[in-house]
């Protein structure tokens, strides 16, 4: 047993390692904010995931694709759960290119739910020329394609400030305290009253800044409360069945003379 | 050979047997008889097969949706993630399950090293598994460009650019391998081919490792041949199988732990931009696993002997039998042997780290002397410790030293560690 301890020492050593080789890549400390779906149980808030559509659809989405995701997967388990009816009338509030037809025609039609996000721009170089130069991410998987994740984005949307006076920033640009170069072509997304909740929640920007960053969480990772879920039950039948597995062990070596 | 050894009872099972005794094999491979002293560290080979077959199966699913080709590679592990029902477990287990492999073959690998596991008459077992690891390293950077994210199409672009350092027909044969003038879709394609295949050549190996393992038989703590069968083995089954079984189940916690609760925190977030070659990234950082050859890499001026030091660095292990000149295997008894070791372990944490930083300042000087006392510790102290090194005694046999009562005091203080 005492062996079995070195070993698991030595395990600890090396995951320690590999986190603060991680961690030490990051400097400006990070907000963090308390997110529901942290931790071993953590779980998505359904009215948030649909207050952050909200702010995505209403105030990301002038500039920011999300080409991964489709309509149904609003009303999918997990996410933001829009009952069906509600996920088709916001896809049908999108047109999208279809075709070609008998014809030979293209033609535009309302969105049904198998369809993608309808994007604002028609290519990555009219997102980028209608934006300074900058090209806005697509937002499909952003939070996972930044180191910090929900805390990072959560950071920028609150990070913007007037610059130090020793810093001149040309037209366009705006000083943000969190963006690695404090520079960001983007300008300040939210403010207070944006968008207007139904449920009545205050659209206080911090508030806003949360709910779109819980809903490009679940965007990034759709299947999170179902991993969560599965990965409880699997450590569970897993320690027990290491449990059962040990005093087989014991049982079976104590034929012999020797230690396990 | 028991009487309960299995014998094939229907007529075909004995006809079949008779001429491929592939039904009987169960019967080696339940008595081989192995040293009852193993601990666990001896349990990471069978933790490795796991491994291997886990990859193959999980990668073999994700290869029913996955799209090889530029424009739609990043698109295709989205839809895995998204729409493939349970894709994202598959996946995540699958690049997970890459960086468990690693830890498991660095243990595996570091404890042959201090046991003197590698040495006569089991060097060519030692050197297969160095082939095999030399082809994991190549199966896993391939796997990791296929994702197409900004780490793949990058860390492509480092790793094949160092063809280019061979004289004359460098560029050649980087053309040869990108088939084209840049990491493109011929590049992730060809890729895509190999580490499909390259997974079925370590299949293979590891057989041929296993194979070579059960001439002379598992090495042992004390290091020390023993004879077998007799009172100091046991049978393989059940004994050693319930032990790696055990050891196995640990292991799937904390693999489980990553797989489920931090399944990204071992890969890079640029990894989840898709491949733009228009932009570099602010760090190119290969998987941690390759960091501290990327480190021995980088620490040399030159771009050649860059990329020499770096083969160096993994052909100094395959010759290590030769370099290691002590007749006593295991480092229980070789007490200098023991603290250079540490440094050795020590020595290539240092590497990992200064790998993972950019390669400037005091990090590149230290990846530097980290470097030069790798192949320190290989090429000249290793030799001459053979020589110097005065060693301890070494028991007879794993029972002797407790039966036998004729031993000096710093032996059975020894005996209580193992």
């Amino acid at each position: 047993m005492k062996n079995f301890f070195k070993f698991f020492l030595f395990f600890k050593i090396f995951l320690l390692f590999s986190f603060n080789l991680i961690a030490a890549e990051q400097s400006n400390k990070l907000l963090d904010p308390v997110w529901s779906f942290k931790g071993f149980f953590g779980k998505f808030d359904r009215a948030q995931l649909q207050r952050g559509y909200q702010v995505y659809t209403e105030v990301c989405a002038a500039c920011h694709s999300m080409k991964y995701l489709s309509y149904r997967n609003l009303s999918q388990p997990g996410g933001p759960e829009f009952s069906e009816q509600q996920a088709k009338i916001i896809a049908s509030q999108f047109e999208v290119t279809d075709g070609p037809n008998n014809d030979g025609e293209m033609f535009t039609r309302p969105a049904r739910l198998s369809d993608k996000f309808v994007g604002p721009y028609p290519n990555d170089q009219a997102a980028t020329a209608a934006n300074g130069g900058a090209y806005p991410p697509d937002m499909s998987v952003l939070v996972k394609a930044r180191q910090g994740g929900a805390d990072y984005i959560y950071s920028v949307l609150m990070g913007y400030e007037d610059p130090p006076s020793d810093i001149t920033l040309d037209d366009g640009v705006y000083y943000n305290k969190y963006m690695p170069g404090n520079k960001i072509k983007m300008s300040k997304p939210l403010m207070e009253g944006a968008v207007d909740y139904a449920d009545g929640t205050v659209t206080s920007e911090e508030q806003m800044a949360k709910d779109v960053v819980a809903f490009l969480a679940w965007a990034a990772e759709p299947h999170l409360e179902a991993r969560h879920k599965i990965g409880f039950r699997a450590m569970i039948y897993l320690f027990i069945i290491t449990i059962l597995v040990y005093f087989s062990m014991k049982k079976l070596w104590s034929r012999i003379e020797s230690k396990v | 050979m028991s009487d309960h050894d299995y014998t094939p009872k229907s007529k075909f099972g004995k006809w079949f047997n008779d001429r491929l005794p592939l039904l009987t094999l169960s019967n080696h491979l339940a008595e081989y008889p192995t040293p009852k002293n193993l601990n666990y560290w001896w349990t990471f080979g069978g933790i490795l097969t796991f491994c291997l077959i886990a990859q193959i199966i999980t990668g073999l699913i994700l290869a029913m949706h996955y799209i090889a080709s530029a424009d739609l590679a990043f698109g295709s592990v989205e839809h895995i993630m998204r729409d493939v029902n349970y894709g994202w477990l598959i996946r995540y287990v699958h690049a997970n399950g890459a960086s468990m492999f690693f830890l498991a073959v660095y243990i595996h690998i570091f404890r042959s090293l201090y046991y003197g596991s590698y040495k006569s008459p089991r060097e060519i077992i030692w050197i297969i598994g160095m082939i095999i690891y030399f082809l994991m390293m190549a199966t896993a950077f391939m796997g990791y460009v296929l994702p197409w994210g900004q780490m793949s199409f990058w860390g492509a672009t480092v790793i094949t650019n160092l063809f280019s350092a061979i004289p004359l027909v460098g560029e050649s044969i980087t053309n040869w391998l990108w088939g084209g003038y840049a990491v493109d879709n011929p590049t992730l394609i060809r890729f895509y081919s190999l580490h499909y295949l390259f997974p079925f050549l370590i299949f293979g190996l590891v057989i041929l490792h296993i194979w070579a393992l059960h001439v002379p038989g598992n090495n042992n703590p004390i290091g020390i041949d023993i004879k077998k069968p007799s009172k100091d083995t046991v049978p393989f089954h059940p004994y050693i199988v319930v032990k790696d079984l055990f050891a196995l189940l640990i292991f799937l916690i904390v693999f489980a732990f990553f797989v489920f609760y931090s399944p990204n925190i071992l890969g890079h977030a640029d990894n989840y931009i898709e491949a733009n070659p228009l932009v570099t990234p602010a760090h190119i950082v290969p998987e941690w696993y390759l960091l501290p050859f990327y480190a021995i890499l980088r620490s040399i001026p030159d771009k050649l002997f860059g990329v020499i030091a770096m083969f160096a660095a993994i052909f100094v292990l395959v010759i290590l039998p030769w370099l290691d000149t002590s007749k006593v295997r295991s480092a229980i008894f070789r007490p200098l042997y023991k603290q250079f070791y540490w440094f050795l372990v020590a020595d290539v944490l240092i590497l990992g780290y200064v790998g993972a930083m950019p390669a400037e300042g005091l990090y590149l000087l230290v990846a530097r002397v980290a470097t030069a006392y790798y192949f320190l510790h290989f090429l000249v102290i290793l030799p001459l410790l053979g020589a110097k090194e005065k060693t301890l005694d070494i028991p007879l046999s794993l029972t002797e030293p407790v039966l036998g009562g004729s031993l000096n005091e710093s032996m059975a203080k020894n005996k209580k560690e193992i």
